[in-house]
């Protein structure tokens, strides 16, 4: 074990992944020399040389596009966007060819081997276009695995169980809590399994779901509710598509309640997707109304963020408001 | 000089403008219209073997497209693409590759396809989208591919498979492999931000990758001229930094010596080359429209008489390679042969329902395998409303 901050635990999956694999290649804008703009990718053009880890030019689409070639011919290529903000230039090689290429082949190709590494996720003062959560696109996306880690641990076993999956995978980054977030990692190689929520907390009153640095707010509105008296289930998604709602519906069956957080804006999110399926599969054991804190829907604000943001006061009004209906 | 910007620097005293026109890159023949070589050409060293497979290869894709797109009219497939008087572009070059080579196509390089082996009983599988089909019946006609013969599966959005050809050509550089990979598009795709992305990446990771535009005057019903204002598109390639060379596509000759040098310089250097090659699309965009509102009769008929078939045809005869009355019936025979395969394909059953899920994934998800559960009782009650799948459930 050792003590690393996300961004060392990223680098270190990298490291490892490279090392084990001579097919894992690293590329993005400024990921080469410079180790990227947050250094995920600091020394591994040292270690691993300049085919396989290097700068790509200033194109979303190219870089996106370059990905589903190499990942087709059957290497798998780590793809660094520099900011989820600017996924959308390369939305349609993913949405069109990267989610839909071992489908319409009849499984004849496949880009099974490619990740796509992004920051995302506001709390920086990032405004528009440094602060956003696109991950609701992608969960409309069939063919793509979308996953979120909340710290350094499962950054690194989430990030190595993408790159050895065999699926598509967008791997969104909290960049809020790149230095911010600590912990004890394994140096050696682990995985974390996709598509499987994790059950952080047990409680009997209502069930908090959230994922990325939504989590570490949650955890405050809890310690706010206990103190009231209230005890609730904490559960980490880490993965939106696909998503585990077996482990959702056991908890809300038992809770009966349901309160959902993410960053991104209410209409169209992804607790949407969640409120009804839950909804549809807890309807007879639902105490309350699911209650979803969401950002609002208006574009990243810069000088309002914090009135903006889902933050642990507005989660603990919706856990008492859920629990007092 | 790299430093500070890749850029030349040389220096004058009055400001001096380069025109928007002023490389002008011209275009190679070497076949001419009555079959013989133009006077300084050279004919490639082709066997004769080669340059027959080059001509069947091209009266096939002509019969079957004639044959197809009729079936399509008898509404007997939902769609078709013909790629008449384009046949020798994608056949001249297909033929200059190694069988190992990647093609990654837009969707009118049937030429190609069938130069590689692709077989009559597999074009029609995937026409009707029967089970047989390779791509499962999942898109639509004419989206060929097929991993045993490299040549990547088509998709219909334009444009994309050009950058992802820039980083499969990267990956067989890394992986040492002596082979290239081609993609072909058109000169409408040529317009997406794809082509702009595909080509600056493959020159700055020097990518062994052929660009080979075919340049066929429309793109539906935009001409090229409503399209860029450039010298077409072979000019872009030398902003990237990359060779470039256009050709006469209804050349056979001329395209596949171009395309066997640029696959040399490619292996040699690793760089790509942009080709583009000048051939006039004869038919229809696709079964769904109709030139007449958007050109003239007088413009197409003088364009039919730049036939790439006919032309190459005669310079077979002339070496004595092809004869004519046996060619002939050839042809006549291979009417029969599609027309009998197409019987075969279309009774031929649809896709298993369990392939409405299979192959989202590497292994359907657990939410797939129960929307397709939940599907199945559905069909189940209504059996007559689902009569492709009923029956076999």
């Amino acid at each position: 074990m050792a003590k690393m901050n996300m961004l060392q635990a990223i680098n270190n999956a990298l490291d490892l992944a490279m090392a084990k694999d001579s097919t894992v290649v690293c590329f993005g804008e400024d990921v080469g020399h410079f180790g990227g703009v947050f250094r995920a990718t600091s020394k591994l053009q040292e270690k691993y040389g300049k085919d396989r880890c290097f700068n790509t030019p200033l194109t979303e689409q190219g870089i996106a596009g370059f990905a589903n070639g190499m990942a087709a011919q059957g290497m798998k290529p780590v793809a660094e966007i520099q900011f989820a903000d600017y996924i959308f230039p390369a939305f349609d090689q993913i949405v069109n060819e990267t989610a839909k290429f071992r489908y319409r082949s009849g499984n004849e190709f496949n880009v099974g081997g490619l990740v796509f590494r992004t920051p995302y996720g506001g709390g920086i003062a990032g405004g528009h276009y440094h602060s956003q959560s696109p991950e609701a696109y992608f969960a409309h996306t069939p063919g793509l695995k979308v996953i979120v880690p909340r710290d350094p641990y499962q950054a690194k076993g989430l990030l190595l169980a993408s790159i050895a999956s065999e699926d598509p995978v967008i791997f969104f980054e909290p960049k809020k809590l790149y230095r911010a977030s600590t912990g004890e990692v394994p140096e050696e190689y682990y995985e974390i399994p996709l598509g499987v929520a994790e059950v952080m907390q047990e409680g009997k009153d209502v069930t908090v779901l959230a994922w990325g640095a939504q989590i570490e707010i949650c955890q405050k509105a809890i310690e706010m509710a206990a103190a009231k008296g209230i005890s609730c289930e904490l559960i980490d998604l880490r993965s939106i598509l696909p998503w585990d709602v077996d482990t959702v519906v056991k908890s809300v069956l038992k809770t009966g309640r349901l309160v959902i957080n993410h960053e991104a804006p209410l209409t169209g999110g992804f607790a949407g997707e969640i409120a009804a399926t839950i909804q549809q599969r807890c309807f007879l054991h639902l105490e309350s109304p699911i209650a979803r804190v969401c950002g609002l829907d208006t574009p990243y604000p810069l000088a309002l963020e914090r009135e903006y943001v889902a933050d642990h006061l507005k989660t603990f009004e919706a856990i008492v408001a859920s629990v007092q209906f | 000089m790299t430093n500070p910007n890749n850029a030349t620097i040389s220096t004058v005293h009055t400001a001096d403008f380069t025109s928007g026109h002023a490389l002008q890159i011209p275009t190679l023949r070497i076949l001419q219209d009555d079959g013989t070589i133009y006077p300084g050409a050279t004919a490639p060293d082709l066997d004769q073997e080669t340059a027959l497979k080059m001509y069947h290869s091209m009266s096939f894709i002509r019969v079957l497209d004639e044959r197809m797109l009729a079936a399509q009219r008898q509404g007997r497939i939902s769609f078709y693409m013909q790629c008449l008087g384009e046949e020798a572009a994608t056949v001249g070059s297909a033929a200059a590759l190694d069988d190992k080579d990647m093609i990654m196509a837009q969707y009118r390089e049937q030429g190609a396809l069938r130069y590689r082996g692709f077989s009559l009983e597999q074009f029609m599988n995937q026409l009707f989208s029967n089970e047989k089909d390779l791509g499962k019946g999942r898109q639509m006609p004419v989206h060929y591919g097929s991993k045993d013969i490299y040549y990547m599966t088509i998709s219909s959005p334009l444009g994309t498979q050009i950058p992802q050809a820039a980083g499969y050509a990267y990956a067989q550089k890394l992986r040492g492999l002596s082979n290239v990979t081609i993609c072909y598009f058109g000169e409408g795709a040529a317009s997406e931000g794809d082509f702009h992305a595909g080509l600056n990446m493959a020159a700055v990771h020097k990518a062994p990758v052929l660009f080979f535009c075919r340049n066929n005057g429309y793109a539906i019903s935009t001409p090229a001229n409503e399209q860029f204002k450039g010298d077409g598109i072979a000019c872009r390639g030398v902003g990237y930094g990359m060779k470039a060379i256009r050709m006469d596509g209804a050349d056979i000759l001329a395209v596949y010596q171009a395309t066997k040098m640029a696959r040399d310089h490619a292996i040699a250097t690793n760089e790509p080359v942009l080709l583009e090659s000048i051939a006039y699309r004869l038919g229809a965009h696709s079964s769904s429209d109709d030139p007449s509102g958007y050109r003239s009769k007088e413009e197409e008929e003088q364009w039919r008489k730049n036939d790439p078939i006919s032309r190459y045809r005669l310079w077979l005869i002339a070496k004595g390679w092809l004869d004519d009355a046996a060619d002939k019936a050839q042809i006549e025979a291979l009417r029969g042969e599609i027309l009998d395969a197409l019987k075969v394909a279309e009774k031929v059953a649809k896709p298993g329902i369990e392939h409405l899920i299979s192959d989202v994934y590497a292994e359907p998800i657990p939410e797939l395998e129960r929307q397709l559960a939940e599907l199945k009782q559905h069909i189940r009650k209504y059996p007559d409303a689902y009569p492709i799948t009923s029956g076999r459930m």
